[in-house]
């Protein structure tokens, strides 16, 4: 096959395309610049889309002796994954960036021109599995290393981009062994740090970074029964589950912490109450997507739903859960572009809407958060959480 | 670097010796520097005393602008004048230009902040020069210099540099000129240009990476930028490189020798079918700086491929007694095609080519220079340059044009990274 190979500059990307050039591919290494002022050296733990990042990929590839390209993606990145994390903060939901940039740069507009340039696949260093079935439709599975699995953030993926997706090293039993690996092939990023971090907020400090961005208009924190408790700064910074920080001087009733429970941008109110209220046992979700089978085919409809596994955080442990679907809606509204300055919230397609009911409730759901359905290891598709019912 | 010009650099390389020492090992190498610099001056028109060796093009702009901008406001506040905190720069410069002029902007240099003026240019990249008169009236007291590329990298266009000597020198503003992708294209004669400062670097005519020169008027004494035991005039310290300009010298020499034995001519003609094959080829392609398509009387499908056949009489560069095109550059725009998937199709094709000025990442950016003549954000985007060698042959032009019309409908298919991508859900 002729594969394009996605190199970030870090250690799994580069074993990912090492062992693509060992399965006898025809191998290109690609490395995407995503900013417009790419940083010259690396800083704390972000992983990616510096200058120095991209001359460890450089590296690499001459190394395998690939032929190796920077291409310019730093536009799309700005208006679908930057543009759009601030949007949603600004509608008062908690986005997951690095998913929307594999919804819509690696694995679409990278991908389309990696097809269209005569490539038939698109390889990245993502820890996850692709599994194919008898009849050669690709799964998408956990990776082996259960700590390490990134199949949550690819849980956006359809069938038809699976098709010409490959992770070399979703079967690695660890991250140990990529590095060690990296160190056995002499690559100069075998001991690279690990990245957390958003990669376009260069500090890690999520906050300042979009307080910058969306204008900050002072509210009132209030509790459940609408009491004034206190006053904020900006709704849009606050996160439902979020403790600290709420700046309340008058304790709770029963002394108990209080907690974040909603955040209403066109109210510009931040609504706080006990742990007890941020339990959920219904979710909905928009966006929907399928990896795998339609729906229909596991027997998912409006009337019967299926038994099923939930995660609605990366790192999040999976719950039991039952799905089923809802009703198709056009799309959902955007906020009030009023106090929000440059950024003004775009209304998005909603499309069908995948109910989700919990077996144990759920704390720490945010509007905006991606929930990815699995039955075992196998992701069956994905939606982005809109509404919850609480306990 | 041939190998007339390696032999002459390994020569230097194995002496020893720094031409400041005052042994006789100092002033042999203080000859054989003293002559690197004379023949360097004598290919461009200058006396030797103007040469100031640099290393490479870069710190020349650096030196050219940031040391006579100084200079120029040091003076005014010596004499009791005002200060002179406009600089002049056409849109498309060079980035060791740009960036140099930007940093005036934002440092105080000579007790000022510099505000900088861009002076536009046409569709095919030529100083607009009735803008340049208008900006250099409007305040010429208040001027420190003038700073217009000889020629444009990237769309190969040439300057009309002659008028904007006389525009501002009539108001006592002294002008510089990045020559440095002019060297070894166009004849060049510092004396008779005018300009006061003009910059040179080696490695664009086959001498070595990291070494350049800022041609200098002896009446100008700029604020050195680097600062040390005062070589070169005081102007830029640091031990002299005897090698380089040795080889410097040496590939000078066989640039204008190229230029007169027909070399340079060849690689018009050159260009000019390239040009003309494009234009055929892909008939939506546009082609950028001074050219016409050839009319029904110029190249057409099956023609002969003699190398030394005359070119077509209305083909770039042509049409007046002085070239208005560099003889090496072809750069197109070719519309709905991404600047990096042509890169990437023509690299496989075995053509290496490029998007533009590739910035450290290697990555490419919409063109200034492509935006300042008038083109959009997208077909900024949309370009590919083509420089030709001495060594280009008739063949590999061929060869590339028989391919290029299959990469551009590739590239087309992969579209443009402002389009949406068909997988966006």
């Amino acid at each position: 096959m002729r594969i394009l190979a996605a190199m970030s500059g870090g250690v799994d990307s580069a074993v990912a395309a090492a062992r693509a050039v060992d399965a006898g591919h025809e191998v290109v290494g690609v490395h995407l610049a995503l900013s417009r002022m790419p940083g010259t050296l690396r800083t704390g733990s972000r992983g990616c889309c510096t200058i120095e990042d991209s001359r460890d990929a450089h590296m690499v590839a001459g190394q395998l002796g690939i032929p190796f390209y920077v291409w310019d993606f730093s536009e799309r990145f700005k208006e679908d994954v930057v543009d759009d994390f601030i949007a949603e903060y600004a509608n008062g939901r908690t986005p997951n960036p690095c998913m929307r940039c594999n919804e819509r740069i690696k694995f679409a507009a990278l991908l389309d021109r990696a097809l269209a340039l005569g490539f038939d696949a698109v390889a990245t260093g993502h820890y996850a599995e692709i599994v194919r079935a008898s009849d050669g439709t690709p799964e998408l599975h956990r990776g082996a290393d259960l700590n390490k699995d990134q199949s949550y953030v690819l849980g956006v993926l359809t069938p038809e981009q699976l098709a010409h997706c490959c992770f070399p090293i979703g079967a690695s039993a660890s991250k140990a062994e990529v590095r060690a690996e990296a160190e056995r092939r002499g690559f100069p990023v075998a001991n690279k740090p690990d990245s957390y971090d958003i990669c376009f907020i260069p500090d890690g400090d999520t906050k300042a970074w979009l307080a910058d961005k969306i204008p900050m208009r002072p509210g009132l924190i209030r509790d459940e029964a609408g009491e004034v408790l206190g006053e904020h700064e900006g709704a849009t910074t606050y996160t439902v589950g979020q403790r600290k920080g709420l700046g309340i001087e008058k304790p709770a009733a029963d002394g108990k912490p209080r907690y974040v429970v909603g955040v209403d941008p066109h109210a510009n109110t931040v609504t706080v109450g006990p742990r007890a209220s941020l339990a959920v046992e219904e979710l909905e979700g928009i966006r929907t997507s399928w990896a795998g089978l339609p729906p229909a085919d596991m027997g998912v409809s409006e009337e019967t739903g299926i038994d099923c596994e939930v995660q609605i955080r990366a790192h999040a442990d999976p719950v039991p859960a039952r799905v089923w679907l809802g009703e198709v809606r056009d799309e959902v509204p955007a906020a009030e572009a009023d106090p929000l300055g440059p950024v003004v919230p775009r209304p998005r397609p909603a499309g069908q809407v995948l109910r989700v009911r919990v077996e144990t409730p759920l704390t720490g759901v945010a509007p905006g958060q991606t929930m990815v359905v699995y039955r075992g290891t196998r992701v069956l598709g994905q939606a982005t959480i809109d509404r919850t019912v609480h306990a | 670097m041939t190998e007339a010009v390696f032999s002459a650099y390994a020569a230097q390389l194995r002496e020893c010796g720094n031409p400041s020492s005052l042994h006789a090992e100092g002033q042999g190498a203080r000859m054989r520097m003293e002559s690197a610099r004379a023949r360097v001056a004598e290919v461009v028109g200058a006396q030797p005393a103007e040469v100031v060796f640099t290393a490479g093009g870069t710190e020349a702009d650096n030196l050219a602008l940031t040391g006579i901008h100084a200079a120029r406001n040091r003076d005014a506040v010596r004499a009791g004048m005002p200060a002179r905190p406009r600089v002049l720069i056409s849109a498309i410069e060079h980035h060791a230009v740009l960036e140099t002029a930007e940093h005036l902007e934002s440092e105080a240099y000579g007790g000022t902040r510099a505000e900088l003026v861009l002076l536009p240019v046409d569709r095919t990249g030529r100083l607009d020069l009735d803008a340049a008169a208008a900006a250099i009236a409007e305040a010429p007291e208040r001027t420190s210099l003038v700073s217009v590329m000889l020629a444009n990298n990237e769309v190969g266009t040439v300057q009309p540099v002659t008028e904007l000597v006389r525009l501002a020198h009539a108001h006592g503003i002294p002008v510089h000129t990045d020559a440095v992708q002019a060297l070894g294209q166009l004849p060049l004669d510092f004396a008779a240009l005018g300009v006061d400062a003009m910059s040179l670097s080696a490695h664009k005519i086959g001498g070595p990476v990291g070494t350049g020169a800022l041609i200098l008027d002896r009446g100008l004494s700029p604020v050195p930028v680097l600062h040390g035991g005062g070589q070169e005039r005081g102007v830029r310290s640091g031990t002299l490189d005897v090698a380089g300009a040795t080889a410097f010298a040496a590939a000078a020499e066989a640039a204008r020798d190229h230029l007169t034995d027909g070399t340079v001519e060849r690689m018009a003609r050159l260009r000019d079918r390239l040009l003309a094959g494009i234009a055929r080829t892909v008939p939506d392609a546009v082609v950028t700086g001074p050219w016409e398509a050839p009319d029904a009387s110029g190249v057409c499908e099956g023609e002969s491929s003699e190398a030394d056949r005359p070119a077509e009489p209305k083909a770039a560069g042509r049409r007046e007694d002085r070239p208005v095109r560099l003889p090496a550059n072809a750069h197109a725009v070719f519309p709905g095609c991404e600047g990096d998937s042509l890169l990437y199709l023509l690299d496989m094709a075995g053509f290496a080519t490029s998007t533009g000025s590739a910035c450290q990442a290697g990555v490419s950016r919409p063109s200034h220079v492509l935006m300042a003549c008038g083109f959009s954000e997208d077909e900024a985007r949309s370009t590919q340059r083509f420089s030709l060698g001495p060594d280009t042959t008739v063949e590999e032009v061929d060869r590339l044009l028989a391919v290029l019309p299959d990469v551009v409908t590739r590239a087309r298919k992969a579209g443009m990274v402002s389009a949406t991508p068909r997988w966006a859900g």
